[in-house]
């Protein structure tokens, strides 16, 4: 894209400039409001277990249920290396006019819909065709993939708080695989303990996933429930009570989870399970790539710094920010996280990450090969200073041993 | 009664209002927050961080 390259103040904290710059060039705006249809993939995606449950019942071959597996590691990275990066910001003008726009919002109302006609149409079809155990645990996997980016959206409406309807679908996308605690424990508990060893969000330096993941589920989950209780006492009311937004959400899960064991038999167990379950991964990969490694600092009162841009891990690769709502605007996200997905943007200077979520999250999936990749950028980071860095603690005089070595100014 | 605004995304704590959500009734004055109270909408800011609104 060409054009004049206009640097506009955005308020963002970044790296001791308390009025970090953008880049926004005007010709892009074009493109910018453009994708608007693209966006069309949060509606389409969780399309494809729906139409790969359609095309098994039909053809009686159980490995289209592998559909979206398929399309998640095999096709989305090579299609996210392949468009390259999408570094267009929007102007302030741009933002205003598009920030209230309702559309971006019924897209997320319609995902949310197509994600429970996904989870119930494939354990319909999963309990009704006669297919070998490899081919539901391929729909099993998918719908797991589905669940995921049911996530993302849930974390995008989540964070509309001021904003009943969202919430009210945030809970329902987010009951799809029984993660309602999540935009609690996303919003008071992440957003504000975020690049610090307190978050069991936050992913340490030297932590594999597999480790984090034992730190990261049960804590959320912990968090989310003592701000909820904390929340309910301030109101008078016990936390065992219909008020609260864990429990919501939580009844609409077993309620449809239920009714799907009664309808379609025993071999929901595993289905629903590994469903969920896989789900809760993919959340679990974001949180481990978004932090890795960055530290907050404490000021003279022992106040840590408020979130800069310097504080999140970001992407501009286009296909994985249309799938992922721009999610990989991650210092724009922390920066002002109820900005809607439609006006995130990039900043100049942030820590980047070298492909989107789909490749990182299989990345890591292989430590070895993650710590490779990330270590460095990481110590780069903080300029060799390890005290800087959030090491595990389990590790933490190995990787001073091997990667201390701070820059003198 | 007092007003004052978040400086990340621009909400108002209004002491008539208080945060009835999150547990703070209306009449509540900002001084009688809790020091970690963090901004109802976007979390990211807390009581410390608030600047009263003119009247």
């Amino acid at each position: 894209m060409t054009g004049k390259v206009e640097k506009i103040k955005t308020g963002i904290e970044n790296a001791g400039v308390a009025d970090a710059t953008a880049a926004v060039v005007k010709e892009d705006s074009a493109w910018i409001k453009n994708k608007r249809y693209m966006y069309f993939a949060s509606m389409i995606l969780p399309g494809i277990p729906i139409l790969s449950a359609f095309l098994a019942g039909e053809t009686g071959n159980g490995l289209w249920l592998w559909s979206l597996f398929i399309v998640f590691y095999g096709i989305l990275p090579v299609l996210d290396q392949w468009s390259g990066v999408d570094a267009a910001n929007p102007s302030d003008e741009l933002v205003e006019e598009l920030k209230d726009d309702r559309y971006y919002v019924y897209i997320l109302y319609g995902a949310t819909i197509m994600h429970w006609i996904a989870l119930v149409y494939m354990a319909y079809t999963v309990s009704t065709l006669d297919i070998s155990w490899f081919s539901i645990l391929g729909g099993a996997l998918s719908i797991g993939l589905a669940n995921g980016l049911a996530l993302v959206a849930g974390h995008e409406m989540g964070h509309k708080v001021n904003d009943k309807v969202q919430v009210f679908f945030a809970k329902l996308i987010l009951a799809v695989s029984g993660y309602g605690h999540f935009f609690i424990e996303h919003n008071k508990g992440h957003h504000k303990d975020v690049a610090t060893p307190e978050d069991p969000a936050t992913s340490a330096f030297g932590e594999s996933i597999y480790k984090f993941v034992q730190r990261e589920i049960p804590g959320a989950f912990r968090r989310a429930w003592e701000l909820e209780s904390a929340r309910l006492h301030r109101l008078g009311k016990s936390e065992w009570s219909l008020s609260n937004e864990i429990i919501q959400p939580a009844l609409i899960t077993i309620t449809a989870y239920t009714l799907m064991l009664a309808y379609f038999g025993p071999v929901m167990i595993p289905f629903l399970a590994i469903g969920a379950a896989y789900g809760w991964w993919q959340l679990t990969g974001a949180n481990y790539i978004e932090h890795y490694g960055l530290m907050r600092e404490r000021d003279a009162n022992g106040r840590y710094e408020r979130c800069q841009a310097r504080h999140s891990w970001n992407s501009n690769h286009k296909i994985s920010n249309l799938v992922l709502l721009h999610l990989q605007r991650h210092s724009d996200h922390h920066a002002h996280p109820t900005r809607p997905y439609q006006v995130l943007r990039d900043y100049p200077e942030v820590p980047g990450l070298p492909s989107g979520y789909p490749f990182m999250l299989a990345l890591a999936m292989f430590p070895s090969a993650w710590f490779s990749l990330m270590n460095p950028k990481v110590v780069n980071w903080a300029e060799g200073d390890m005290n800087k860095v959030n090491i595990d603690p389990d590790v933490k005089e190995e990787m001073f041993k091997r990667y201390h070595n701070p820059k003198v100014a | 009664m007092k007003k004052y605004e978040c400086p990340d995304c621009g909400y108002i704590y209004d002491e008539t209002l208080g945060a009835e959500h999150e547990g703070y009734p209306a009449g509540t004055k900002f001084e009688d927050l809790p020091d970690d109270f963090p901004c109802p909408d976007c979390f990211v800011r807390e009581k410390p961080d608030f600047v009263e609104v003119e009247a």
